[in-house]
């Protein structure tokens, strides 16, 4: 009912400006059932007042995980708020009663997700998951499966499945962060490889990795003293000049 | 020593190896040891406690050990003559001089005695004294003597010899023999005086060339030396050919430069896995073939920060003009020079060749586009110089200027200079200036070089950002200028890492404000495109982690998702990039999803506009909205008449002039383009094990959502190269297993050996923390030790004082007692005489 805009601006300061001053929390119910139904951005602004509701006000929330893994598509790694999602999210999902098939739902489609995030989303999201595997330890199968069949034509998990219990995530496996292992950020190919091993016990604290900005990563990169620099040893011949230059058969210099 | 007198110190357990040094004392010894040391410094500081005069001991080695007596007494005795010295005593009557006799020193006289010559003449002084003696004291002997001779010789002759004669005789005989054997001895001294003389003169003229009768009688002795004779003299005196390694065949050195290069790759596979990343860091630093081997460390990049500046052209401008005035100056100089230049220049180009040598092929090829470059240069100061008055006077001359350049050129200090430099040149001109900057300021001939030609790369990458960024950007003189970039970069490594991550750092910094300001970012213009692509020339961009490439892929990453595509140039611009990151990722195959996302996202604006379905487009293009169909072809005749051409670089700065068909082939040369992209992708990721899910929404959109059939022939072939990459590779999946932990080894009992520093301490802790705790123990030690000491000093005080005030009590009382006796036997003794007198 309201333009998104507005709605956008209205549910950022929600939670810590409007609900705790108010005498009945509970009035802002429906409010925030609508806006979390809408979907997209919306969606998981109004995340954070529900949150409060459920927590703190005894609100009943029918299907709420599922509506919270269909949330969940590629421009969460792009948006503004995604420091807010993945907060909330990973509260959400800290709870360890959760079934193991449900977790491994999410696990599986935020890597599948990763496969298009940016640098600064994947140093997040890799921890992330791992935090999720120490927390159930019954999704591990995931990453490591012994007795498996030896060859699969097809991943068993169903992406475009709504309901997380049918998506057979658990018959899985993380193929995609082992992709992710040869990613061209050194960073994120040194967390991706963590997987390979058997995970530690302590949780990583992951609150400092979920305000990483492209820009932050970059200016870490760029200060960091080399001791060494490696150069080229192919002989340039000119700007297209390399060996197979792709530039060489798509633009020309003029 | 006395049994009674040592003290045991039991120990406790006997312990092999440890050396005790206390397990005896000697307490009484010790004691004594001490009660004299206590008597020699403390009693006597008691004792002078109240005094205020020293006494000061000033003799000369008193209390000196090392110094024998003997020697004690001479330097004493020394000092005592050096005091006297000068000092006049009157009394002293003629101690200086010397006394003499018949004018010769006594002291001499006395000495002479002793001398005994063997050589001089012992009897001659005998005899003499002899004759002295005779003479002094009257011997009648010589008198006789000669009474005798002088009246009866003859009978003399005749007559058996009396002894005293033959005595006389033998004297004379003896004197006779001694006199010539002196004789003889003088005259062979002299002798070989004169011959040593006659030596040297002879020697002076064996020295200086002899004298022009004496060389000709040689040259009649000697035959003429023959040529033969002297070369092999004069091979005989040669240096010796040392044994050098041979020549080098063709294949031997085409094998040892595989090797090199073989070498090279090794290094780069095993950076491009980095996982001896760490490992890495302590390894010697890659030697480039270029390095100087002469342990220069770099210092930090120092040069100035310049700015970009506005309205190029009217700089240009005003500094051509400038430039020409000094041509001219040049030009005047030079004039007599002409012929040399020419032959420098000649040498210089060869030169230039060799360095590009096998590339000549592609030399010529680049020719061609060189000219072209040329002409425009030259178009364009044309019209420069045509808004300026002067043409016709200055042309000509100029032309004249242009084909001499000087020999040596300094390097420039600012960019400015550097610029200046540079304009109004040819790009060969420009090459070879660079190139004498270069020989001329080689990092070896002196020390500041280093750092000028380490300036010079950063002002050589700010003249190409400068080149693209104006309006024609002059694509072909940046093409000939990345080999003395290349060049320099070779030499120094550090310097040009640093100017590249400074362009970067620029660039990305600009973008970053631009978004916080906007809340979106443009995509920056063709200068930074080109040093993203300079970058992957000079630097290896397979490295896991390099210093300037891992910021140049955050950078590009962040360009494709950051940069709203809002028109044509976007998204050449886009693509661009996309190419830059399959170059980049080319050899090490990393998987780039932001290069997959803007492909599809390629793909979607190349459709019309419908609702999609079965993917997702991510940022920055969005599934519905403006900004769509931005490649999108209807026009039937444009996509008839398209040939796939190579797009021009400088078309990202000039797209509006082309016409509306040549706009539409342009967007479809961009759709062949992504297409042989994605095929490229294909190729490179088929490898990772979620090839088919990072592709899948690229399948979708090709196989449902592209209108195929309504495209070129041409285009058709790019598609399905793109499609068939994707289709033709096997679905294959093996379930993870995660790497088998090493076992935790188990708890052994060998003993754990650990550095004893002291026995009987406390050995657990880290070393500094035992430092400290070895101090804090040394010094309670030396605590109680002083304590100690300090109480033993007031007993020993006390005993002294107790014992003094003891002795003087005995003393009191012993007076005491002799006086009271002294009175009893005086008053017994006035007693007794008034008992005389009673009595009497």
């Amino acid at each position: 009912q309201l333009p998104t805009g507005l709605y956008k601006k209205v549910l950022v300061i929600l939670h810590d400006s409007v609900l705790p001053y108010m005498n009945e929390p509970t009035l802002m119910m429906d409010f925030l059932t609508v806006a979390y139904g809408i979907g997209g951005a919306i969606s998981l602004l109004a995340l954070n007042g529900l949150f409060i509701l459920i927590h703190q006000h005894n609100l009943e929330y029918p299907d709420f995980y599922k509506k919270l893994y269909s949330l969940l598509d590629p421009s969460i790694y792009h948006v503004k708020y995604r420091a807010r999602f993945f907060h909330l999210t990973d509260l959400f999902l800290s709870s360890s009663h959760l079934p193991a098939y449900l977790v491994a739902a999410f696990i599986k489609r935020l890597s599948r997700l990763a496969l298009t995030a940016p640098p600064e989303s994947l140093l997040m999201i890799i921890p992330f998951i791992c935090n999720l595997f120490r927390r159930h330890p019954a999704c591990k199968v995931l990453v490591h499966r012994p007795g498996g069949p030896a060859d699969m034509s097809e991943d068993p998990y169903i992406m475009e499945e709504e309901e997380p219990s049918e998506s057979r995530a658990l018959e899985s496996s993380l193929w995609e962060i082992q992709s992710l292992q040869s990613h061209y950020h050194p960073d994120v190919a040194k967390a991706a490889a963590v997987l390979n091993q058997s995970l530690s016990e302590m949780e990583d604290d992951i609150s400092g990795l979920l305000e990483l900005s492209g820009y932050e990563l970059f200016d870490k990169e760029v200060k960091k003293k080399a001791t060494d620099v490696p150069l080229e040893f192919e002989r340039v011949r000119g700007l297209f000049g390399k060996k197979n230059d792709i530039f060489a058969e798509h633009f020309s210099l003029d | 020593s006395n049994p009674f007198e040592v003290k045991v110190n039991r120990q406790k357990f006997d312990i092999l190896g440890r050396k005790t040094k206390n397990d005896v004392g000697l307490p009484g010894v010790s004691r004594s040891k001490a009660i004299k040391k206590r008597t020699h410094t403390l009693l006597k500081e008691y004792k002078e406690r109240e005094k205020s005069n020293v006494f000061k001991d000033k003799r000369f080695g008193e209390y000196n050990t090392s110094i024998t007596p003997e020697e004690k007494m001479i330097r004493r005795f020394a000092l005592e003559r050096q005091q006297n010295y000068g000092k006049k005593n009157i009394y002293n009557l003629n101690e200086d001089e010397e006394l003499t006799h018949y004018g010769q020193s006594l002291a001499e006289i006395e000495k002479l005695n002793d001398v005994v010559d063997s050589d001089s003449d012992t009897e001659e002084r005998g005899t003499l004294s002899a004759e002295l003696t005779a003479a002094h004291f009257g011997g009648g002997g010589g008198l006789l003597r000669k009474k005798v001779s002088g009246g009866q010789q003859d009978e003399e002759e005749e007559k058996p010899k009396s002894r005293k004669e033959l005595i006389e005789e033998m004297i004379a005989k003896s004197k006779q023999e001694k006199q010539e054997r002196q004789t003889r001895r003088e005259s062979a001294l002299e002798l070989t005086e004169k011959l040593d003389n006659d030596w040297k003169e002879i020697q002076t003229l064996m020295a200086r060339k002899p004298p022009k009768s004496e060389r000709k009688d040689k040259e009649v002795e000697k035959p003429k030396p023959d040529e033969y004779d002297m070369i092999v003299r004069e091979l005989g005196f040669e240096m010796k050919a040392k044994p050098s390694e041979r020549m080098k065949t063709e294949e031997e050195l085409a094998k040892e430069e595989q090797a090199r290069l073989q070498k090279l790759e090794a290094d780069r596979l095993r950076r491009m896995r980095g996982i001896d990343e760490q490992a890495d860091k302590k390894k010697p630093s890659h030697v480039s073939a270029d390095d100087l081997a002469d342990g220069f460390i770099l210092d930090k990049d120092d040069r100035r920060l310049l700015s970009y500046k506005d309205g190029k052209i009217n700089i240009e401008n005003e500094e051509e003009e400038k430039e020409e005035e000094e041509e001219d100056e040049e030009g005047g100089e030079e004039d007599n020079e002409n012929e040399e230049e020419s032959e420098e220049e000649s040498a210089s180009e060869d030169e230039e060749d060799d360095a590009a040598d096998s590339h000549s092929d592609l030399e010529s090829d680049l020719e061609s586009e060189e000219e072209t470059a040329e002409n425009k240069e030259q178009k364009r100061h044309q019209t420069n110089e045509n808004e300026s008055q002067n043409v016709e006077e200055v042309d000509p001359k100029r032309e004249a200027a242009k084909s001499e350049l000087p020999y040596t050129f300094a390097v420039p200090e600012s960019y400015e200079t550097f610029k200046s430099l540079l304009a109004g040149r040819t790009v060969e001109q420009q090459l070879i200036i660079l190139e004498r900057i270069q020989k001329c300021n080689h990092p070896s001939l002196a020390v500041g070089n280093k750092a000028k030609l380490e300036k010079l790369f950063g002002f050589l990458l700010e003249y190409i950002g400068e080149l693209a960024t104006l309006d024609l950007p002059e694509l072909g003189t940046i093409d000939k200028l990345i080999l003395p970039l290349y060049n320099l970069c070779q030499m120094f490594p550090e310097a040009a890492s640093d100017s590249v991550k400074f362009i970067l750092r620029d660039a990305a910094h600009d973008m970053e404000e631009v978004i916080e300001v906007k809340g979106r970012a443009t995509f920056p213009g063709l200068d930074t495109l080109i040093y993203l692509k300079i970058t992957s020339l000079l630097f290896p961009t397979s490295d896991f982690r390099h210093p300037v490439v891992t910021p140049a892929f955050i950078y590009m990453s962040q360009l494709l998702t950051k940069c709203r595509i809002t028109t044509l140039q976007d998204v050449i611009k886009g693509l661009f990039i996309c190419c830059l990151f399959v170059e980049y990722v080319s050899l090490s195959r990393r998987f780039v999803p932001e290069l997959i996302n803007f492909l599809l996202g390629v793909l979607h604006i190349s459709l019309p506009k419908k609702q999609v379905q079965g993917y997702t487009v991510v940022h920055p293009f969005t599934p519905v909205g403006k900004n769509l169909e931005l490649l999108l072809v209807c026009d039937k005749e444009d996509l008839e008449s398209w040939q796939k051409q190579n797009l021009p670089l400088g078309i990202v700065t000039r797209l509006k002039e082309t016409s509306r068909t040549e706009i539409n082939h342009i967007r479809l040369s961009c759709l062949a383009m992504c297409f042989d992209l994605i095929r490229k992708c294909a190729a490179l990721y088929e490898s990772l094990p979620s090839f088919h899910e990072i592709m899948h929404p690229i399948r979708i959109l090709l196989t449902q959502h592209m209108p195929v059939n309504e495209y070129p022939e041409k285009m058709q072939e790019w598609y399905h190269g793109a499609l068939k990459e994707l289709e033709n590779k096997v679905r294959h999946y093996t379930p993870l297993i995660c790497e088998k932990k090493k076992p935790v080894p188990l708890k052994q009992y060998t003993p754990k050996i650990v550095k004893v520093l002291e026995f009987g301490r406390k050995q657990a802790s880290s070393k500094k923390e035992q430092e400290r705790k070895q101090l804090i123990q040394r010094h309670k030690r030396e605590l109680k030790g002083a304590i100690r000491e300090i109480r033993k000093d007031n007993q020993f005080l006390a005993r002294m004082q107790l014992s003094e005030i003891m002795e003087r009590d005995s003393a009191r009382k012993r007076k005491v007692k002799e006086l009271l006796g002294s009175l009893a036997t005086q008053e017994g003794e006035w007693k007794a005489m008034k008992r005389k007198k009673w009595k009497n």
